[in-house]
């Protein structure tokens, strides 16, 4: 049942498959509460947290149970999810953010889920034109990233990926810290440059 | 109804903000700011977005154990529903997640008295980390001293207005300030102001507490 999904899992870029696919595994886990579908998921995800959660610090036992932990917070929360908000790996990740930040660094997570943070503000319009618009958003936004000069490159990484604060960066790096700020600017102006006329 | 907000945080805040490294005070006052602003949430999903797709070009980690089987009863969905209803004071001083973190409204505040016309509270902070996170009020027309800063420093404006070298900010206004840079604000003569604000380092925000006193005893 695995060997569906199995040709596609290590690859990226992904294409448009692969995306509405895990969309729809959500959406079968918040409505039909599918087995089968979590356990897709979990194949595409849950080696890519332990590997996100050992970047951060964790051993890999501890890894592998935040990954555990962050793809079981899926199947509880499928059903907050909306695909006109957001990608799937979006989602996913702010999950496995917020548990990094509650059992990695223990501080208080102010960060809230794509969901929770909408429920604030109500977006005008939402719906099945919402979900084309955030794959066209997602395109873009995947090639702005592959298209960054690699300094700005590196301080996205190590932000997202290895979770280092600016001034961490600054010293992992020997490189002022105005600098990295700079770069992470220059870096998200090409995303959102890529996005303009995606408002 | 939202007031139009001109002064937002750093790119670079909202980005470390959005990968969870920003640190706790700074996290606390960016989190209150975007929940006010629709630009500040709009940046934050599409910087999500590059955190989603950052996480699925990770390397396929080897695992373990098997995939848990979840427990078909489990759903969040009744629980968050009555949470939420809660939650939504919109008309507060205090923006919804400091206010609900520290479960604290604008008549709940054990305001401290600083000097003259100024009034503080901090906030505590997780066991350990650095910093400072504080509710700062500061009658009509005040004059802070000028500071310098050790380390970033984040000031959201909930109440009233002030306005230094770089511009004029009222509430839901953010200022992002580089340790680099030297300010004097004032209260709004008419409202005065109340203020969130954050700082990296401890010390240097007791140096500025500790210059306003010396400013108001003439010391």
């Amino acid at each position: 049942m695995l060997t569906s999904v199995a040709p596609e899992t290590s690859q990226w870029p992904k294409g448009l498959s692969t995306r509405v696919l895990m969309s729809n595994l959500l959406t079968q886990i918040a409505e039909e509460r599918s087995d089968d579908a979590f356990q897709k998921l979990y194949s595409e995800y849950a080696p890519r947290v332990k590997t996100y959660m050992m970047q951060q610090g964790a051993d890999a036992a501890l890894a592998e149970e935040l990954a555990q932990e962050t793809l079981l917070t899926v199947w509880r929360k499928a059903s907050q999810y909306s695909p006109d908000r957001g990608t799937a790996a979006a989602w996913i990740f702010t999950i496995a953010r917020n548990l990094r930040i509650d059992r990695l660094r223990k501080d208080v997570r102010w960060q809230s889920l794509p969901d929770e943070q909408a429920e604030a503000i109500p977006s005008e319009a939402a719906g099945q034109d919402e979900t084309v618009l955030i794959d066209q958003r997602r395109v873009r936004v995947q090639a702005a990233l592959a298209d960054l000069p690699p300094d700005q490159r590196t301080v996205v990484t190590l932000a997202y990926i290895e979770g280092l604060s600016h001034s961490e960066i600054a010293e992992k790096l020997s490189t002022p810290i105005g600098t990295i700020k700079s770069r992470m600017r220059l870096a998200y102006q090409k995303v959102r440059d890529a996005l303009e006329d995606l408002q | 109804m939202m007031t139009t907000i001109k002064h937002h945080p750093d790119a670079a805040t909202l980005m470390s903000f959005s990968a969870g490294t920003l640190p706790e005070p700074l996290a606390a006052v960016t989190a209150a700011h975007v929940s006010m602003c629709r630009q500040c949430q709009d940046d934050v999903r599409a910087m999500e977005m590059m955190g989603g797709l950052l996480l699925q070009q990770q390397p396929v980690a080897q695992l373990d154990t098997s995939a848990p089987t979840p427990d078909a009863d489990v759903d969040d969905i009744a629980v968050d529903a009555d949470s939420d209803k809660v939650a939504r004071q919109p008309c507060e001083l205090l923006p919804s997640p400091v206010a609900n973190y520290y479960e604290l409204s604008e008549e709940t505040i054990p305001w401290r008295r600083l000097g003259p016309g100024i009034w503080h509270y901090q906030l505590p902070l997780s066991d350990g980390v650095e910093g400072d996170l504080r509710l700062l009020k500061i009658s009509a027309g005040m004059r802070m001293p000028e500071h310098g800063h050790g380390g970033s420093e984040l000031t959201l404006v909930l109440n009233g207005a002030y306005a230094d070298e770089t511009g004029r900010y009222t509430r839901g206004d953010m200022q992002d300030l580089d340790d680099d840079i030297e300010h004097q604000p004032v209260a709004d003569k008419d409202t005065g102001c109340i203020c969130l604000i954050a700082s990296e380092r401890p010390a240097h925000f007791k140096g500025v507490i500790y210059r306003i006193a010396q400013y108001w005893t003439g010391m």
